[in-house]
């Protein structure tokens, strides 16, 4: 057996780099366009990485770097710091919990649990913020922001097998 | 299975488990950066500091950015417009028939308006500079709704200056920096706005959820609200000027009365910020505060024991309680030094005979020789 392929995976590959790829995403979608009265949708686009870094493999480096990019969403959006960091971690806690079942599902099937995260995640920063601020946001709009969070999944999908097989002791 | 029988293989274990002690730490750790950010309002964050450096560096990212998004807007409206001319000239004709009426309108009204405040000498409020910016960042997500606009305090912006698109309120600053502004906008969920109905003058309570309508919420009065109302500035709390344009009303499809924002109804590019100080801003609360206080005028409590037993001698109830018949003619009212406070000069000594008269005292109400 040869420990080429047991080669721990380059965390600037797997996790800095689509990192930032995010957050150049979000900076981009935050931006005040609108056509023909229409604005453009805001994804949670971290949530590409929450998810695929625990399908690919568990790591000590992700859930700091996933607190990192939750509490840059904070800054670039202005919500109560912290918020979207606990949101995805916990999102990424029920992924990296469940990656057992996950692993081997076919393509509709992790679409279908990409959803579910997002939406956990979502779920959770609606039940902080109602805390935070007595009051419940908008319930349309969550479920506005889920619809579109979900069609990021090619993206994590993407993701998943670029790096799934690259370390072969987490297949 | 040869993978966990050979030394490299147990490695798995040990680094979900680490892994899963990395995220209970950044849990705890998220969990108290949020605790630690309990405001007691919008404006005062413990992570002001950081708010605001952000802020300074995405600013001009954000400009630049943007810039091809304005050109590439800009080129839908122009084809817009143009596929349109003929359309929009007939359109045009129209509202500026009836924009020199309203004009008329407007003149004759401002000028009675003008000359009615001169006859009662109504103070009318301070003029309102305001300052031009861009929105260059636009936070749309459910849990906030705002903006980063390219003016900060080296334009003279300040925390709590309302904002205006070119058709309504916008919001107000919450976060300033010296090249950048963040407008908490009315459709935030943490968003209050007192606002008043136009056409009944009745008072609400504008309460975004983060949604595009916000709620009217607290509304009194009856029948304070129907479809299509104009919605103002109330100026209650003194956070935004009085009658500003807010929106129309409308039924939402839960049931509450919602409003449709004016500032939706064009494009969020550029917006005005009114450097706007209410009274209790612009007034100096220590002079307000300084000066002796009004004398307070206290009665004398013993003259107030002789006066209600003289009052019960005299008056019929008071006679009978005493076992005595009434008098036979009004009886004197109390006279000589106890039935004037000591508290008071000889001129002034008047007053406090008006005290017992608005108590619901009635042996001391009751007018003396009264059957």
């Amino acid at each position: 057996m040869s420990f080429q392929a047991a080669r721990p995976l380059d965390p600037v590959r797997w996790l800095v780099a689509p990192a930032l790829i995010c957050l150049a995403a979000t900076l981009l979608l935050a931006l005040p366009f609108r056509f023909f009265g229409l604005q453009l949708p805001e994804p949670v686009v971290p949530m590409i990485c929450v998810f695929a870094w625990a399908v690919i493999r568990p790591s000590v480096i992700s859930a700091p770097v996933i607190l990192t990019l939750g509490l840059v969403l904070d800054l670039l959006w202005g919500s109560p710091f912290g918020l979207w960091g606990l949101s995805m971690l916990i999102g990424y806690g029920l992924t990296l919990t469940m990656r057992a079942m996950m692993t081997g599902q076919s393509r509709m099937m992790m679409w279908f649990w990409f959803m579910t995260v997002s939406g956990v995640s979502l779920t959770a920063g609606y039940l902080f913020t109602t805390l935070a601020f007595d009051h419940p946001p908008s319930l349309v709009g969550a479920i506005w922001q889920l619809f579109a969070t979900s069609l990021l999944f090619p993206f994590a999908n993407r993701l998943i097998d670029r790096f799934d097989d690259a370390d072969v002791r987490f297949r | 299975m040869a993978f966990r029988q050979d030394t490299f293989g147990e490695l798995k274990v040990p680094l979900a488990w680490t892994a899963g002690v990395a995220l209970v730490v950044c849990v705890v750790i998220a969990t108290g950066l949020m605790l630690s950010d309990r405001r007691g309002t919008v404006e005062n964050t413990a992570h002001a500091a950081t708010q605001q450096a952000v802020d300074t560096v995405v600013t001009p990212v954000g400009d630049v950015l943007s810039m091809p998004g304005r050109w590439i807007s800009g080129v839908f409206t122009f084809l817009g417009s143009y596929w349109d001319a003929a359309g929009e000239n007939r359109r045009l004709k129209l509202k500026l028939q009836e924009a020199q009426r309203s004009q008329d309108r407007t003149t004759a009204l401002s000028l009675e308006n003008a000359r009615l405040r001169t006859i009662l000498g109504i103070r009318t409020d301070p003029p309102m500079p305001m300052v031009t910016a861009r929105v260059v960042l636009d936070a749309r997500g459910p849990f906030r709704r705002a903006q980063l606009a390219n003016a900060g305090s080296d334009l003279g912006v300040a925390v709590g200056f309302p904002v205006m698109s070119e058709r309504g309120v916008v919001g107000r600053v919450v976060g300033v920096t010296s090249n950048a502004s963040r407008i908490l906008l009315l459709k935030d969920v943490s968003s209050r706005t007192p606002v008043m109905i136009a056409r009944s003058n009745a008072r609400a309570i504008l309460t975004g959820d983060g949604g595009d309508n916000p709620r009217l919420e607290n509304l009194r009065g009856f029948d304070p609200v129907r479809a299509g109302d104009r919605i103002l500035t109330s100026g209650d709390g003194g956070v935004y000027p009085r009658g500003l344009p807010i929106g129309r009303a409308v039924k939402g499809l839960d049931g509450r009365w919602r409003v449709v924002l004016d500032s939706d109804m064009v494009a969020l590019d550029w917006v005005r910020i009114l450097q706007f100080k209410d009274f209790a801003q612009l007034a100096d609360p220590n002079a307000l505060s300084r000066g002796a206080m009004p004398g307070v005028i206290t009665e004398d409590p013993q003259a107030r024991i002789l006066r209600d037993a003289a009052s019960a001698l005299t008056s019929p109830q008071g006679a009978r309680a005493a076992g005595q018949a009434p008098a036979p003619s009004a009886a004197k009212p109390p006279t000589g030094s106890a039935a004037v406070p000591r508290s008071v000069t000889p001129s002034a000594a008047e007053k406090p005979r008006a005290v017992p008269a608005a108590t619901p005292d009635p042996a001391a109400t009751a007018p003396a020789g009264r059957p």
